[in-house]
């Protein structure tokens, strides 16, 4: 077993509301990741389940059972630190022991427990040095290991992989997933990195403020986010929104431009809303019924695609294109859109409008 | 007529140029440094050096008049007297150095076994108006200590602490515990608290956290924050003449000054006495110089 469920947590710092009413359910054996930018309570919420931090309010129960007042150690979890916070003057392998010979494990138990961890992670050959002699990747692997040689509750990773290069993140993510199919058990990930939360995660809390916007799978929070600020935060490049109000069936922009209304908006007229835009659900190659018109403002080479901007008024579109795209600045262009997948918002409140309809 | 060197080098580009002005305005300013840290030099140390001196000459020598520098008879009669009474065994000067040591040594060990702890909490905790508290602790290091010897005296005649060791060990530690606390929150703050969370996760008490991981990784602090308050406590002098009185309780800088102030004043013997006793601090200071600079430049770069 390992649920985790915390329940209206409320935390501030001085005069900063860090967690604002959080309330999250994590399912046994899943793999749920908070996403949030910096400042959104993503650590804090964390550290509230490590039992590290004191709450003001809200109430964290593991395995169904109430553990707000119980000690980290009572809490029967464990962590990977943004920092590491590897033991300076202890060796790998030391380090790898810690909370086995904190729960006094016999030495023949550490030692094959670090072995086996060592062996897992590919790090036997580290055992014997100190942190300072160990490069970020490597600190992060002992961390790792520090945590999975024993069998909690829950993991919980705070930006475990933040402070790695970009090749080693992309093999660590992989190495991550690998982990904990092979486990079984509960990963609480803390991440702000969106592309992390989309590739690993089983289920995905979005954090902002101190406040959960939305928690669901990877798709649902791609495909349907709940607000305008999730659409615009997941996703990249970044969804393009447009202010336009609702004007019998068709939508009208503040930019003069018209297009056929999505059936499933429920708005009523002249209400003003936004319309989102994902970048692949835009083309400047094919030609559609609905399309807006606008002229070439600049283009973004990727490699494998190319990312077109396109001056509509004063707003600027995010199309997706083939690498073989091509055109000069202020040249006019028509984009089509694939109006089945955009996204319409009320522009005050930035709530979805009946994304469940469709 | 003053032509400096920069104008005679001739004139190329401007590299070539400027590079030997630096140079030489570099060498100048060097040669003004040094010039003026020996005389600053000759002046700190000559006493240190008369002191020393004072201590192996004989007593004629001491008076001699022009004063001899070199040419003396060395003797170490004076450091015998230090230690033993003219008609042998134990001299009271002797004594009054074993009190300096168990005196300067107990309020040190009591100082800094509250003190740390103090400074844990105060750097990890959310202590109620905790500036105001650490404040209040400093402010306690803004009064010169002579402003209270007299309450302080009324006080401990009262109980009793009078012309008693504990008496000065209790002062000493009273005025080394805010020190201890101040300076050692320095350094329990440069050591990240994340050690202690993550041993806490690991199964540790909070204590233990303490003591196993971040203890260890403040042992240099607590060195160099223990031999300040062990010299403060082994120069102390005006607490150590007001409150003690008999010879087997006095500490040695009371002791020495007790020395002059007879019909004659045995130089070579003070001056004797005084080497013994600035000899401690000086091997201390010198075991753990890096740790004083540090400490005295803590805070000062934010890393």
């Amino acid at each position: 077993m390992g649920t985790v469920a915390v329940h209206g947590l409320r935390k501030s710092f001085g005069k900063v509301q860090a967690l604002d009413g959080v309330t999250l359910d994590v399912p046994d054996g899943s793999f749920f990741v908070v996403l949030g930018p910096s400042g959104a309570g993503k650590t804090t919420t964390l550290r509230a389940i490590a039992g590290l931090e004191k709450l003001d309010a809200g109430s964290v129960h593991l395995d169904g059972r109430d553990a707000t007042g119980d000690t980290p150690a009572a809490r029967d979890l464990a962590m990977v630190f943004q920092s590491y916070a590897l033991y300076p003057r202890h060796t790998a392998y030391e380090n790898i022991a810690s909370p086995l010979r904190a729960r006094r494990c016999s030495p023949s138990e550490i030692a094959a427990a670090v072995e086996q961890m060592s062996s897992l992670l590919h790090i036997e050959r580290l055992l014997q040095r100190r942190p300072a002699q160990l490069s970020g990747g490597e600190m992060q692997r002992v961390a790792l290991a520090r945590a999975l040689v024993r069998r909690p509750r829950a993991f919980l990773m705070d930006e475990p992989l933040t402070n790695l290069d970009l090749k080693l993140r992309v093999e660590m993510r992989t190495e991550l997933t690998r982990i904990h199919r092979s486990l079984g058990a509960t990963f609480v990930y803390v991440t702000n990195d969106q592309v992390e939360a989309l590739s690993m995660a089983d289920q995905v809390a979005v954090l902002k403020e101190g406040k959960v916007q939305q928690v669901g799978t990877p798709t649902e929070v791609y495909e349907r986010p709940a607000n305008q600020w999730v659409a615009g935060f997941v996703g990249s490049p970044p969804i393009s929104l447009l202010a336009c109000h609702a004007e019998g069936d068709r939508l009208v922009g503040a930019e003069g431009w018209t297009l056929p209304r999505p059936h499933w908006t429920t708005a009523e007229d002249g209400r003003p809303l936004l319309l989102g835009l994902r970048a692949e659900d835009l083309s400047v190659e094919q030609r559609g019924d609905a399309s807006l018109s606008g002229e070439l403002y600049g283009l973004e080479p990727l490699g494998d695609r190319t990312v077109v901007d396109v001056r509509v008024g004063t707003e600027i579109l995010k199309v997706k294109a083939r690498t073989t795209v091509s055109g000069t600045p202020g040249e006019r262009l028509l984009v089509t859109v694939d109006l089945d997948r955009a996204h319409v918002f009320d522009a005050r409140t930035g709530l979805a409008l009946s994304e469940a309809g469709r | 007529m003053a032509v400096s060197v920069d104008e005679v080098v001739p004139t190329g580009p401007v590299r070539d140029h400027t590079r030997p002005a630096r140079r030489l305005g570099g060498r100048g300013r060097s040669v003004l440094e040094v010039a003026l840290l020996t005389v600053l030099a000759v002046v700190m140390l000559f006493p240190a050096l008369w002191m020393i001196e004072t201590s192996i000459k004989e007593n004629r020598d001491v008076y001699a008049i022009p004063a001899k520098f070199f040419d003396f008879k060395v003797t170490m009669d004076h450091f015998k007297d230090v230690f033993v009474a003219s008609g042998g065994g134990r001299s009271a000067l002797s004594v009054s150095f074993l009190n300096s040591v168990v005196v300067a040594g107990v309020s040190t060990v009591l100082a800094t076994v509250l003190g740390v702890p103090a400074a844990w909490a105060y750097s990890r905790f959310g202590v109620k108006a905790k500036k105001d508290q650490l404040f209040f602790i400093l402010s306690t290091r803004f009064m010169p200590p002579v402003v209270v010897v007299i309450p302080i005296f009324l006080m401990y005649r009262q109980v009793g602490l009078i012309d008693s060791k504990l008496g000065l060990i209790l002062i000493y530690a009273a005025f080394n515990v805010p020190f201890t606390i101040w300076m050692m929150k320095g350094f329990v703050d440069e050591v990240p608290a994340e050690y202690e969370d993550a041993a806490m996760l690991d199964g540790y008490t909070r204590l233990q956290a303490f003591w196993r991981f971040t203890l260890p990784l403040l042992l240099p602090g607590i060195a160099a924050t223990a031999v300040f308050a062990l010299i403060f406590s082994w120069n102390e002098f005006v607490f150590a003449i007001f409150l003690t009185s008999s010879d087997d309780v006095r500490t040695a800088p009371p002791a020495i000054a007790g020395l002059i102030g007879g019909t004659t004043v045995d130089w070579g013997l003070v001056a004797a006495a005084s080497v013994v006793f600035a000899l401690p601090v000086l091997v201390f200071a010198y075991l753990v110089r890096k740790h004083l600079i540090a400490g005295v430049t803590l805070g000062a770069v934010r890393r």
